[in-house]
């Protein structure tokens, strides 16, 4: 097997157990979409246009509490800030690449693929073909997510209200935070966040609750984090 | 919902994972700007996660009889344990299921 197809292989087999999770995600995101009242080309249209669980549910949250674009298009630009890390980090690994591959690695760098693709280009910075890891890890994840969308697009128009399928948005949050549950400092950030969120709802106008309540706990953050640099 | 809105929300996705990659040569961004931005889902996802569970349709505090709280905060203590997406999230829409279909029948 020659380099490239071996290293795109090596992306596909190392993203797959991460892919478990996705699957019920991106059902649920269909199913939510049509229950929404959304057309099934505009879901679909969302998981192919933006490709980003997180971002997406955010934008059908707010959509349902009839918040304006703008209000939107900034809560969904703070969720992806995250994004700026993994571009960063990478950044050393593909600035030697041509335009049109930075672009196409670009549309399919999400958490998963970053989290596998991390961990490769450490250990194999001597492989010129190494970017065709993260080709095979974010396309299988692209994949993934486009099907589960339709299975949950068609899943959507049979599974009853009563379910409360609603309710799998926050356990989908819940559940992309378990590795942050075992540290103090971002216990405290998550109760910042949720606790001005919950008082924010009803005070702050335009639905604008996500972004004042992110901001507030980034600034303990951002505290937390000059306070224990200083330690060291 | 718009076409539009979902397409700005999509190119703004898409410059946040592109900006980085193709503006630097190597990775600049410092050990706390990196530990800081380590924190945006912590930051952001319980502002997604609160208000719904907490609160009810006309916007007030729901405490009482509240089977989303119960089963949120054994998700938590799953998740904790286990570490596991699929386990946290199936955990807590059990219990919600058998509080909702059972416990307050």
């Amino acid at each position: 097997m020659n380099k490239k197809l071996k290293t795109l292989t090596k992306g596909i087999i190392d993203v797959s157990p991460l892919m478990i999770p996705v699957v019920p995600f991106g059902i649920i995101f269909g199913v939510i979409g049509m229950e929404l009242g959304l057309s099934a080309y505009m879901t679909f249209g969302m998981s192919v246009i933006i490709f980003g669980g997180a971002s997406q549910i955010v934008l059908l949250q707010l959509f349902s509490g009839g918040a304006s674009s703008l209000v939107t298009i900034t809560s969904v630009s703070a969720v992806n800030s995250r994004h700026l890390l993994y571009g960063a980090v990478f950044s050393e690994y593909l600035s030697h690449l041509k335009l049109l591959w930075k672009m196409i690695l670009s549309y399919i760098l999400i958490d998963q693929a970053f989290a596998v693709s991390n961990t490769y280009f450490k250990k194999n910075k001597q492989n010129e073909f190494k970017h065709y890891h993260l080709l095979g890890a974010g396309f299988t994840c692209w994949s993934v997510w486009q099907i589960s969308t339709i299975l949950g697009i068609v899943l959507g128009s049979v599974v009853p209200e009563e379910l409360g399928l609603g309710f799998t948005i926050s356990l989908t949050f819940i559940a992309l935070l378990v590795n942050d549950f075992r540290n103090l400092r971002n216990i405290i950030v998550m109760l910042v966040s949720g606790v001005v969120a919950t008082i924010g709802y009803n005070i702050i106008p335009f639905q604008a609750y996500i972004i004042v309540a992110a901001l507030s706990a980034l600034l303990v953050a951002t505290l937390l984090t000059l306070i224990n640099l200083k330690r060291k | 919902m718009h076409w539009s809105t979902i397409i700005y929300c999509g190119i703004i996705t898409y410059l946040t994972r592109f900006s980085m990659i193709f503006v630097l040569k190597e990775d600049i961004l410092n050990v706390k700007t990196k530990k800081v931005l380590s924190y945006v889902p912590s930051a952001i996802f319980p502002a997604i996660i609160f208000p719904p569970v907490f609160l009810d349709n006309t916007g007030s505090l729901d405490f009482e009889n509240n089977p989303k709280i119960l089963a949120a905060i054994l998700a938590i203590i799953v998740g904790y344990i286990s570490r596991s997406i699929l386990t946290t999230m199936f955990a807590g829409l059990i219990s919600y299921w058998f509080l909702i279909f059972v416990y307050y029948q």
